[in-house]
């Protein structure tokens, strides 16, 4: 099959997705319950269709993040949230949230990508050079805990016990409740962001040869590093603003879907787009459909998907790790 | 010309060249030898653009390198460094492709009638649409080899492209080089077997901890009395069939 007609294929399964995303729920609606005068329509064009493009912006977004990452740091166990670039996003837009600033449309995912830019350039300090698997893990590691340990803090601090139940309720990440003004947000953030890491596809592929081929073929790394900083700051940032920490979608989808496109790293970025917004979207859905008075966060959902996933590929890479 | 002069590169308070001088010559296939940790490693990603010496210049027909735009460098000069690692296992054909990086024309006309004649040099096109990772040494070397020779560069610096190769497939590789020189590229190796550096390469560069010891045709610097000192080693020459080659015993 040739590469036009699998990602055509992969298009087909997200507008699927979008669908079905726009009819599950605890009360199923038909797609013709859009029409006009039926009292269904509210649900779908006021609830279901912003979180279902909100859904697919952010699965993109994460997506395309984690191909990139990838390609980027050599390393098939990278993902903004194992990097950390997540945690330092949620503690960006926590520190908003706790300054009270929470209230001014965009302050929240300003502070966001100040965290992710931020996250990316550290990596780079951490890790340096090596662009070892297991220092570019350990470096996020090192990230994750010390955003973790910074965000309880301002909980702790917070004055006010209501924000707290709020920002520890958003942390979790989902898609609940969410509306036209965080599609507003997050999307141009997100678009700008992949249309950004795009340009970069070829560098990230002469990487493949290592630092000094790369340098020699005309890459200048540090320009690389500045320009994914800034579009992993917009599509991180402009994500984890509106959904809180969804992890591991980064690292699964460019996993699945290296047998079908092959492992050159631009040659997966699209790819991973769509199939991270196909993975958030049915994912979305499922999570609507768990029965109980309330909802499975979907950043929990995909904790309990990823984290098993991980742990395969860790034992997998474990020889070459040692 | 890619000329290096008095060139200087010092780590802490070690040196690791001092006041070196080389010369380069398109069209001829240069050695650059030494024992280990003699500096030819620095001196070849100094030639190549890739590291700023402290003192001193690489100069490309007569420009500075450090001037010169890093597009256009990386069109003039390739450069295959040991053991390139790689990271993704990508097709033999993506691979090459890479070699385009600088014109970014890796799918256009141009850029994909280089690549296959790239590949037909160094007779890849059966295993192009072969996985790098599956290669064997040697047709991984010829893999790598045919990226730098995409890219057409008037240059090809590279850093023990014998070093993972059987007898005879250094042999073959150092035909390719020859092949690949006397269109016109200069081609420049760090190699440590003196014997296929003798017997193949036109010109050599002999290196000492640091400072040159020689430079000129390999008939006056591959010589035994030149060789002896810098690596405690006899040598001495052998004919055989219509060849000299170098030959090394303990000393």
């Amino acid at each position: 099959m040739s590469r036009s007609a699998k990602l055509g294929l992969l298009a087909l399964g997200v507008i699927l997705a979008l669908l079905l995303a726009l009819i599950t729920g605890k009360v199923w609606v038909p797609l013709w319950g859009m029409t006009q005068g039926d009292p269904r329509g509210i649900i779908m064009m006021e609830l279901r269709l912003p979180r279902a493009l909100l859904a697919l912006t952010v699965g993109a977004g994460l997506g395309l993040s984690g191909a990139a990452l990838q390609g980027y740091t050599r390393n098939p166990l990278a993902d903004p949230a194992i990097l950390g670039i997540s945690a330092l996003a949620a503690l960006g837009a926590v520190t908003a949230i706790f300054l009270g600033l929470a209230g001014a449309t965009g302050i929240v995912a300003l502070f966001a990508m100040i965290g992710s830019a931020l996250a990316v350039l550290l990596l780079g300090l951490l890790a340096g050079r090596s662009a070892s698997a297991v220092a570019f893990v350990l470096a996020g590691t090192v990230l994750s805990s010390l955003a973790g340990a910074l965000t309880a803090l301002l909980i702790a601090l917070s004055p006010n016990p209501f924000a707290t139940s709020e920002i520890i309720s958003w942390l979790m990440g989902a898609l609940t409740d969410r509306g036209w003004l965080d599609v507003r947000i997050a999307a141009p953030l997100v678009l700008a962001g992949s249309a950004l890491l795009l340009t970069q596809a070829r560098a990230l592929d002469a990487l493949t040869l290592g630092e000094a081929v790369a340098r020699s073929l005309g890459v200048d790394l540090r320009r690389l590093q500045l320009l994914l900083a800034v579009a992993l700051a917009l599509i991180v940032g402009g994500s984890v603003a509106v959904t809180g920490i969804v992890g591991f979608v980064g690292l699964i989808v460019p996993h699945m879907l290296r047998p079908i496109f092959g492992a050159e790293p631009s040659r997966l970025l699209i790819p991973s787009a769509l199939g991270g917004a196909l993975l958030v979207l049915i994912a979305d859905s499922l999570v609507r459909l768990v029965p109980g008075a309330g909802e499975l966060r979907l950043g929990v959902a995909m904790a309990l998907i990823g984290a098993p996933f991980f742990f395969a590929l860790l034992v997998r890479y474990r020889r070459e790790l040692a | 010309m890619l000329v290096a002069e008095a060139l200087g590169i010092s780590v802490g308070n070690a040196a690791i060249l001092r006041d070196v001088e080389a010369r380069l010559m398109p069209g001829r296939v240069t050695a650059i030898v030494g024992p280990n940790g003699a500096g030819k490693s620095t001196l070849l990603s100094c030639l190549a653009g890739l590291r700023a010496p402290d003192q001193g210049r690489v100069l490309l027909d007569g420009a500075s390198l450090q001037d010169i735009a890093v597009r256009l460098r990386a069109k003039r000069i390739g450069y295959l460094p040991q053991d390139a690692p790689l990271h993704w296992n990508i097709a033999v054909r993506a691979l090459v492709a890479l070699g385009r990086f600088p014109y970014d024309d890796a799918t256009s006309p141009d850029g994909r009638a280089a690549i296959d004649r790239a590949m037909a040099d160094l007779a890849l096109t059966d295993l192009a649409d072969r996985l790098a990772g599956t290669l064997s040494g040697g047709e991984r070397a010829r893999a790598m080899l045919a990226r730098v020779l995409a890219g057409a560069p008037d240059w090809i610096l590279a850093d023990e492209p014998l070093a993972a190769l059987d007898i005879a497939h250094r042999h073959a590789l150092m035909i390719e080089l020859r092949a690949i020189a006397a269109r016109g590229v200069g081609v420049a190796i760090v190699a440590h077997d003196l014997a296929l550096a003798a017997r193949f390469a036109d010109d050599a560069i002999l290196f000492d901890r640091g400072a040159l010891v020689a430079a000129g045709p390999v008939g006056d610097v591959l010589t035994p009395a030149m060789l002896e000192p810098v690596f405690d080693v006899a040598f001495a020459y052998a004919q055989m069939g219509d060849a000299r080659v170098l030959i090394s015993d303990l000393r």
